[in-house]
């Protein structure tokens, strides 16, 4: 991308130029070979639109192509590249460094997700969970012995669930949630937000079977709508919103 | 139980512990905080039945909504089958424990016996 | 940092540092729960003193009616308010009240759930936590 291949530290900025650098302190861990993480620091140089994805990949390609990071659409769309960013779950495509408003950056891995080596991290749990709690419509008719071409539903209905159907599992929630951070057994915000997308659904037929899923002591009763999941989201799904609406259904306030 | 009725359990007992807990608090400042505090004056709270009622309500109400507290963040600090059944069990006996030795004291300075 | 699941632990979950004030309200919720069923064993423990008569009632009487005892005392004061503010909303938020309705999300991605009815839930809490441990101060130490 030409963008990130114009700026090297050896570019001199002139007297107009906007660049500016900054201390990237990547975390370096191979479980295979190191007992702890430790930092690695590079001075970058970036300009007001550069993201954090951005630098990282300048590293890898000038300094230190070793950098273990996963990336792939740049535009908040795949989750791939969520990580720690100054001590906050985001995802570094769609963090700007000029936003960050510090001389120093951080990149470390997701918290509460296992470390396959320096900021790529394992999913295997989030996809356990996220299967869990069916992420399917459920029916006992398809539309293949419908009378109707599709099951039809109005625009009022699709706004009930749209906004948590947008949910990419970047897992930012995942690390940023309290319980997470000492509950292996919890299912997880995204995991329960995911649920309510269905619960909410007008063609699912499935509430009864997902509810009974989630009222577990690890369930949706360990949620103590700290919103911490709802503030790290990068898609506006607010999982905190889901998961009360859905906590709603088990109090008897929803039906 | 499933865990949503301990939760409505737990919802319900602090719903209904505010009240309680509110009036026996303001007790303590009907005649002056010290005063009410004097032997004389607690005796005299303890041999009134609706006020032993109260006491008996709140015991009950606080002792399962505070032991419930503790069994959830002992559950979610850590995770495995035998040490979850004892911390929940262990919870239960200490609330009984709680509510049985309160009530002895409740009981017992209703009857006279101290 | 061990090979297992990368989980902060309790330094995750006591750091209310990064998320807002509904963090902060979170970890203060679990401290003044845990301080009250403290003190609400410790009553119960002192309060049995009554069984062993006047003499009994005054040592513990003396022993509590200090300045020591008082700001404690304080302290429970101002747990209790917050515990039972800071709950209600929490059980208002569970049952869905006041975290937003469901719509297309739009940049920049304000989540409608930590809006500004329970951000005043959170400080009202702490600001009648504080109200009422002025008024225990007053009664305590005014007398």
């Amino acid at each position: 991308m030409a963008q990130v291949s114009s700026i090297t530290d050896e570019q001199v900025p002139s007297a107009l130029s906007t660049t500016k650098t900054i201390l990237l302190r990547i975390s370096r861990f191979n479980p295979e070979l190191d007992d702890s993480n430790k930092f690695m620091e590079f001075n970058v140089s970036y300009e007001k639109w550069t993201t954090v994805l951005e630098a990282i990949l300048d590293v890898k390609k000038h300094h230190d192509h070793s950098v273990a990071v996963r990336y792939s659409c740049r535009q908040a769309t795949c989750g791939s590249c969520g990580m720690l960013i100054n001590g906050k779950p985001r995802l570094a495509c769609f963090t700007k460094i000029s936003e960050l408003d510090s001389n120093v950056v951080t990149v470390e891995p997701m918290n509460n997700f296992p470390v396959i080596r320096d900021l790529a991290v394992k999913f295997e749990r989030l996809f356990d969970t996220h299967h869990k709690i069916q992420p399917y419509l459920i029916r006992d008719d398809t539309e293949l012995e419908s009378d109707e071409k599709e099951f039809l539903q109005s625009p009022e209905e699709l706004e009930n669930f749209i906004q948590f159907a947008n949910c990419i599992k970047c897992g930012l929630c995942n690390s940023a949630c309290p319980t997470m951070t000492t509950d292996s057994s919890f299912v997880g915000p995204q995991a329960l937000a995911q649920a309510y997308r269905y619960v909410a659904d007008s063609r699912d037929k499935g509430k009864d079977s997902r509810l009974d899923i989630i009222d577990e002591s690890h369930g949706i009763w360990r949620c103590h709508f700290a919103g911490s999941c709802s503030q790290v989201c990068p898609k506006g799904v607010d999982p905190a919103m889901g998961i009360q609406f859905l906590r709603g259904y088990l109090l008897g306030f929803r039906s | 139980m499933k865990e949503s009725t301990i939760m409505k359990i737990h919802y319900g007992t602090a719903l209904a512990s505010v009240g309680l807990v509110a009036v026996h608090i303001l007790m303590r400042l009907t005649t002056g905080f010290s005063d009410s505090l004097s032997y004389e004056n607690v005796l005299a709270n303890y041999r009134s039945i609706p006020y032993v009622i109260m006491l008996e309500l709140i015991l009950i109400l606080l002792a399962v909504h505070g032991f419930n507290g503790l069994r959830v963040i002992l559950l979610e600090l850590k995770q495995g089958r035998v040490y979850e059944k004892a911390v929940s069990y262990g919870c239960v006996v200490a609330m009984i424990a709680l509510i049985g030795y309160g009530s002895r004291t409740i009981i017992m300075t209703n009857m006279g016996m101290s | 940092m061990t090979q297992d699941e990368n989980k902060e632990g309790i330094k995750g979950m006591a750091n209310p540092g990064r998320y807002g004030i509904e963090r902060i309200a979170y970890l203060l919720m679990r401290l003044t729960g845990l301080g009250l069923l403290g003190y609400f064993i410790a009553h119960v423990y002192e309060t049995s003193n009554i069984l062993r008569g006047r003499m009994g009632w005054d040592d513990f009487l003396a022993m509590t009616q200090t300045t020591e005892g008082h700001l404690f005392l304080v302290l429970v004061i101002g747990m209790c308010v917050f515990h039972t503010g800071n709950g209600i909303r929490i059980m208002l938020g569970h049952g869905g009240v006041g975290v937003g309705k469901p719509a297309r999300p739009d940049y920049p991605y304000d989540p409608a759930s930590q809006n500004y009815r329970h951000k005043i839930g959170i400080y009202s809490s702490i600001v009648l936590a504080a109200v009422a441990m002025m008024y225990g101060m007053a009664v305590m130490f005014g007398e």
